[in-house]
C-alpha cells in the first residue's frame, strides 16, 4: 500500500468534498430557512403552506442524501442507492397507507350516540 | 498503517492484529453498505413512528393542541445546531480523507458540542411540557409526540456517546484502517439523523402550528 499517490488523490478529491458540503449547507439553511418562515409569515393558507413545507422538505431530503451522504449514481454508490429507494417505496407505503386506511376508518365508523359517548368517555 | 502499531500497547496491538484480519478479506466498503443497510432498517422504525404520529395527531383529548405547546423560534433553534454538527461532520471527513488527525478531532469535537446543544434544548423542551402538564400520559397526540421526537433524541444521544469514543479511539489507535471505517459508519448515522430532524420539524412542529 504506497501512501503517496493516495494522498495526493485525497487531496484532489476534498477540494470537491468541501465544495458539496458548503453548498449542502447553504442550500439546507435556505430550505429551513423558507418553511419556518412561510409558516410564521402566515400569509398563505392552510393547505397551500402544507403543500409547500411538504415539497421543501422533500427538496432537502435529496440535497442532504445528494450533498451530505452522497447518494448517486457513481459505481461504489450504486448499491446504496438502489438500497435507499428501496426504502423510500416501504416508507411511503407505510406511512400513506396507514394514514388512508385510518382516515376511512375513522370516517366509516358508526355514528354514536351523544350519550353513548359520553358513557364510553366517562368508562 | 503498521507504521503504528509497534508503538501500542501489547492489548491494543492484539485488537489491530486481529482487525488486519479482517481487512483482508474487507477493505471498509461492505461494513459501511451493511451499516448503510442497518440505517435503512431504522428508517423503517421512524417510518411507522411517523405514520402513528400522523393518525394521532389530531387526538389532543380535549388537553393541549400542537399550535398551544410549540415554540418556532425555539424549533428553528434546535434545528439550526443539528444542521450545523452535521456540516461540521463533514468538514471532519474532509480532513479525514486527507488523513489530518488533529483537524479531525478538532471539528468532531464542534461537532459533540453542536449535539449536545442540540440535546440539552430537546431535554429542556420535554421537561417544560411534562411541568405544564402536556406529558406523554395527557393525550394520544402528545404519546405519539414524545415516542417519535424521544426516539430521535435517543438516537442523537447514541451518536453522542459515539462521538467520543471515536474521538478517543482518533488518539488511542491514530488514523488507522478501523478508526476510518467506524468514522465513516458514524457520519453516515449523524447525517442520517438530520434527514429524519427534517421530516420531525416539518410534519410534527410546523404542521401542528398550522393545522
Amino acid at each position: 500500500m504506497s501512501s503517496s499517490p493516495v494522498l495526493a488523490e485525497a487531496r484532489h478529491a476534498s477540494g470537491g468534498l468541501l465544495r458539496s458540503y458548503v453548498g449542502g449547507f447553504l442550500l439546507s439553511l435556505l430550505l429551513t430557512a423558507l418553511s419556518f418562515g412561510l409558516v410564521m409569515a402566515g400569509r398563505v393558507p392552510p393547505g397551500l403552506t402544507f403543500g409547500l413545507i411538504t415539497l421543501l422538505a422533500v427538496v432537502q431530503l435529496l440535497v442532504q442524501l445528494v450533498f451530505f451522504l452522497h447518494l448517486g449514481t457513481a459505481p461504489d454508490q450504486r448499491h446504496n442507492t438502489v438500497i435507499f429507494i428501496l426504502t423510500a417505496l416501504l416508507i411511503t407505503t407505510v406511512v400513506t397507507g396507514s394514514l388512508w386506511v385510518m382516515h376511512n376508518a375513522n370516517v366509516n365508523m358508526m355514528p354514536m350516540s351523544p350519550a353513548l359517548e359520553n358513557r364510553s368517555a366517562g368508562g | 498503517m503498521s507504521v503504528t502499531y509497534p508503538t501500542q500497547l501489547p492489548a491494543a496491538g492484539a485488537q489491530s492484529a486481529s482487525h488486519g484480519h479482517d481487512h483482508a478479506h474487507d477493505d471498509g466498503s461492505r461494513t459501511v453498505l451493511g451499516f448503510w443497510i442497518y440505517l435503512m432498517s431504522d428508517c423503517l422504525i421512524f417510518a411507522s413512528l411517523f405514520a402513528t404520529f400522523g393518525v394521532l395527531a389530531g387526538s389532543a383529548a380535549g388537553g393541549p393542541a400542537a399550535r398551544d405547546l410549540f415554540d418556532l423560534p425555539y424549533v428553528a433553534t434546535e434545528t439550526a445546531l443539528l444542521l450545523i454538527s452535521s456540516f461540521t461532520f463533514g468538514l471532519a471527513s474532509i480532513a479525514l480523507r486527507a488523513g489530518r488527525k488533529e483537524i479531525v478531532a478538532l471539528w468532531l469535537v464542534v461537532t459533540f458540542a453542536f449535539g449536545l446543544g442540540f440535546i440539552a434544548m430537546e431535554v429542556h423542551e420535554f421537561t417544560h411540557l411534562v411541568e405544564i402538564g402536556a406529558g406523554p400520559d395527557r393525550s394520544a397526540f402528545l404519546s405519539a409526540y414524545f415516542t417519535l421526537v424521544g426516539t430521535h433524541g435517543l438516537h442523537v444521544t447514541a451518536g453522542l456517546v459515539w462521538l467520543a469514543v471515536m474521538i478517543h479511539q482518533l488518539f488511542a489507535f491514530g488514523l488507522d484502517g478501523v478508526v476510518r471505517r467506524r468514522l465513516a459508519c458514524l457520519s453516515l448515522f449523524w447525517h442520517f439523523l438530520d434527514l429524519v430532524w427534517i421530516c420531525v420539524f416539518t410534519f410534527v412542529y410546523l404542521r401542528g402550528v398550522i393545522v
